[in-house]
C-alpha cells in the first residue's frame, strides 16, 4: 500500500508540524505547570553556588539602585526638581529592569537553550514566557526591597498602591510579548544577542528612568513629534504608572494624557502580535 | 541502494503467521532525505564575516536556495523507507556517522526532513531529559522538572517519584535525592537521568545508547524497563553500538550504512551480516 495512504488509514499525522494556534494555545496551557517551575528553577538556581545565597535576590537590586543615585543623584545631580527622587529614581530603576532583563533573556531563551529545545517536545513559547515569569519573580523580590526604600524615604502607603498590581500586568504582558519577538529572531540570528545591549541602554537614558520627562517637557520647547515619542514609549508609560501608584508626590497631574490606554495599548500589541509572530515559526526553532 | 539486502517489513509481520488482524503501523517512513546545513565554513578568513553579513541580510527577504557561500551541506540520510508497527523494539545499527542518531531525530519530529515524509502515531519522544536538568538543583526538584519537562501531568509526576527515585538507587547509599544534582558521580547522575526518562509512558519511544549507563546491575534493571515500555506502549527504537543489548532488546533490526538503509530484518540475520560487515 502506498505509505501515505496507509498512514492516512491508520490516523498518523506528519512528524513535527506546527500546530494550529488554538491548538497551540491549547498545549501551552497544559505545560503551564512545567513554565513555572523551569523559571523558580532557574531563579533558584542563579544563586545556589554564592555563599550568600538567595539573600541576592534583594541585595543585587538594592545595589543597582545605589550605583545609579550615586552616578546621577549626587555626581551629576539630576534630582533638582525632582521631590522624592530617591524613591523616584528606584522606581524606575526597577520597572524598567524588568523590561529590559525580559527582553534580554527573550532573546537568548530559544537560541541559548538549543539542547532542551532539541531533545524534548514542547511549546517553544514555554522558553521566552519562562524567562519573563523567572523576571517577574525578579522584580517581586525587588519591589519587596522598594517597599523598604520607600517607607524609609518617608512616603506613606495608601490605597493607590493597589494600582500597582494592574500596571504590573500590562507591563508583564508587554515584555512577554516582546521577548516572544525577539526569541524569534535571536534564534534565526544569535548575532542579536550581542546588539541589545546597546540598544537597550539607549532605551534606557531616553525613558526618564533617572530624569523626569514631564518637566524636561515643561522647561524644553521640544517638537511636537518629540513630546508624543517620549510620552507614548512603552517603558515609560510603565515606569510613571508604577511612580503614579507607590509615590505620593508624584500625582496624576504628572502623567501624560491616556496613559492608561497606552499602557492597555502596548500590552495587547505586544502580546498578541509577539505570540503569533513566534507561533508562526514554531516548527523551524533549533533546527538546521 | 541495497534493494537485494532490503525488506520491506519485517518477516514476522509479513508471513501472517499470527492469526491476529493486521499490527498498526506507529511510524512510516516515506523516501526520507536529510541534509544538515553547516555555516561558517567560508572557504578563508578573509570574507568569511561579509558573506555571513551578507547571508543575514538575504534571509531577511527570505531568500536561501541552499547553494550559498560559505554553507556545505552534509547530506546525512538519503531515501529511507521503512514502517513499524505497535509491539516492536526496532535497532538501529551502523557504523559511527550512519546517520542513526539523525534519523532517530527526524522520527521525534526535531529536525525537518528535506525529501520524503515520516508519519507517526501521536508524537514519539526521545529518551533524555539530560537538557531540561540543572546541575545546581537538587536530584528531587529535577525529578519534578524532568518529569514536567516531558510533559508529564503534575499529580502524575508526584505519584511516581517515589518510583522513579527507587529505579535510579541513588537513595541506596545514604539520602542523595535531597543534594544538588552536581554533587553526583557521574554513574550515578546518569542513572537518575535515566529513571527519569523512562518513567513517562510513550507511545513511540527513540533511545540513544542509554543503556551503557550505570553498572552492570543498573544496565540489567534498564534492559527489563526498556522490555516494560515496550509491552505498556507501542514501539521502541534502539541506537546503540552495543551488539549484545541489540540482541537482548530488539526483535527487529534496521541497518544504516553511509546515510543508506542496507538491511531490514529480523534481529539475528542482520546482526549476522553486520558483525561479518564490522569484523572484515
Amino acid at each position: 500500500m502506498d505509505p501515505a495512504a496507509l498512514a492516512a488509514r491508520h490516523g498518523l499525522t506528519v512528524s513535527g508540524a506546527r500546530p494550529t494556534l488554538p491548538a497551540y494555545v491549547r498545549q501551552l496551557w497544559d505545560r503551564r505547570h512545567f513554565i513555572t517551575a523551569f523559571a523558580t528553577a532557574k531563579l533558584t538556581a542563579q544563586y545556589s553556588q554564592a555563599k550568600l545565597g538567595q539573600l541576592w535576590q534583594i541585595m543585587t537590586p538594592l545595589l543597582n539602585a545605589a550605583v545609579y543615585y550615586f552616578v546621577f543623584g549626587v555626581l551629576m545631580n539630576t534630582k533638582r526638581g525632582v521631590p522624592d527622587y530617591v524613591p523616584f529614581l528606584v522606581t524606575g530603576v526597577f520597572v524598567f529592569t524588568f523590561t529590559q532583563q525580559s527582553v534580554m533573556a527573550g532573546t537568548r531563551a530559544v537560541s541559548g537553550s538549543l539542547g532542551l529545545v532539541r531533545a524534548l517536545h514542547f511549546p517553544r513559547a514555554s522558553l521566552p514566557l519562562s524567562y519573563c515569569l523567572q523576571q517577574l519573580q525578579q522584580l517581586l523580590f525587588s519591589l519587596g526591597a522598594l517597599v523598604v526604600i520607600l517607607l524609609a524615604f518617608g512616603v506613606p502607603p495608601t490605597l493607590s498602591w493597589l494600582l500597582a498590581i494592574p500596571a504590573l500586568a500590562l507591563q508583564f504582558t508587554f515584555n512577554a510579548g516582546l521577548a516572544l519577538v525577539m526569541a524569534r529572531l535571536g534564534s534565526q540570528t544569535p548575532d542579536i544577542a550581542q546588539l541589545m545591549p546597546f540598544v537597550l541602554r539607549t532605551w534606557m537614558y531616553g525613558s526618564g528612568v533617572m530624569w523626569s520627562i514631564d518637566a524636561v517637557l515643561k522647561d524644553h520647547h521640544l517638537p511636537h513629534a518629540v513630546t508624543v515619542l517620549l510620552e507614548a514609549n512603552p517603558a515609560a508609560v510603565y515606569i510613571d504608572l508604577m511612580r503614579f501608584a507607590l509615590i505620593d508626590s508624584f500625582g496624576a497631574g504628572r502623567l501624560p494624557a491616556h496613559v492608561w490606554a497606552w499602557a492597555a495599548g502596548w500590552a495587547l500589541l505586544a502580546g498578541v502580535g509577539g505570540f503569533i509572530y513566534f507561533w508562526k515559526a514554531e516548527e523551524t526553532y533549533g533546527r538546521g | 541502494m541495497a534493494d537485494t539486502l532490503t525488506k520491506a517489513a519485517p518477516a514476522t509481520q509479513r508471513t501472517g503467521a499470527n492469526p491476529e488482524p493486521a499490527p498498526a503501523p506507529t511510524v512510516i517512513a516515506d523516501g526520507v532525505d536529510i541534509v544538515y546545513r553547516v555555516h561558517g565554513t567560508g572557504t578563508s578568513g578573509r570574507g568569511a564575516a561579509t558573506a555571513a553579513l551578507g547571508r543575514i541580510l538575504r534571509r531577511r527577504k527570505g531568500g536561501g536556495d541552499g547553494t550559498e557561500r560559505g554553507v556545505r551541506t552534509v547530506h546525512a540520510v538519503r531515501n529511507i523507507s521503512f514502517t513499524a508497527y505497535r509491539g516492536e523494539a526496532i535497532g538501529l545499527i551502523g557504523t559511527n556517522g550512519s546517520g542513526k542518531s539523525t534519523l532517530l531525530k527526524a522520527v521525534a519530529g526535531l529536525l525537518p526532513v528535506e525529501r520524503g515524509h515520516i508519519y507517526t502515531d501521536g508524537q514519539p519522544s526521545l529518551l533524555g531529559v539530560n537538557a531540561a536538568l540543572m546541575n545546581d538543583l537538587t536530584g528531587e526538584r529535577n525529578v519534578h522538572l524532568g518529569g514536567l519537562a516531558m510533559g508529564m501531568p503534575r499529580e502524575q509526576v508526584r505519584e511516581r517519584y517515589q518510583e522513579i527515585v527507587d529505579f535510579s538507587g541513588i537513595n541506596d547509599k545514604g539520602d542523595f535525592i535531597s543534594l544538588p544534582m552536581r554533587t553526583y558521580s557521574s554513574g550515578m547522575a546518569a542513572r537518575l537521568r535515566f529513571s527519569i526518562g523512562s518513567a513517562k509512558d510513550h507511545d513511540v519511544l527513540l533511545i540513544d545508547e542509554a543503556l551503557a549507563t550505570g553498572d552492570r546491575s543498573f544496565q540489567k534493571r534498564s534492559e527489563a524497563r526498556i522490555r516494560a515500555l515496550r509491552e505498556r506502549a507501542g514501539t521502541v527504537f534502539l541506537v546503540s553500538h552495543n551488539n549484545k543489548s541489540i540482541r537482548d532488546t530488539c526483535d527487529r533490526v534496521l541497518w544504516l550504512e553511509r546515510g543508506e538503509l542496507r538491511m531490514d530484518g529480523p534481529t539475528a540475520e542482520v546482526m549476522r551480516e553486520y558483525e561479518r560487515f564490522t569484523s572484515a
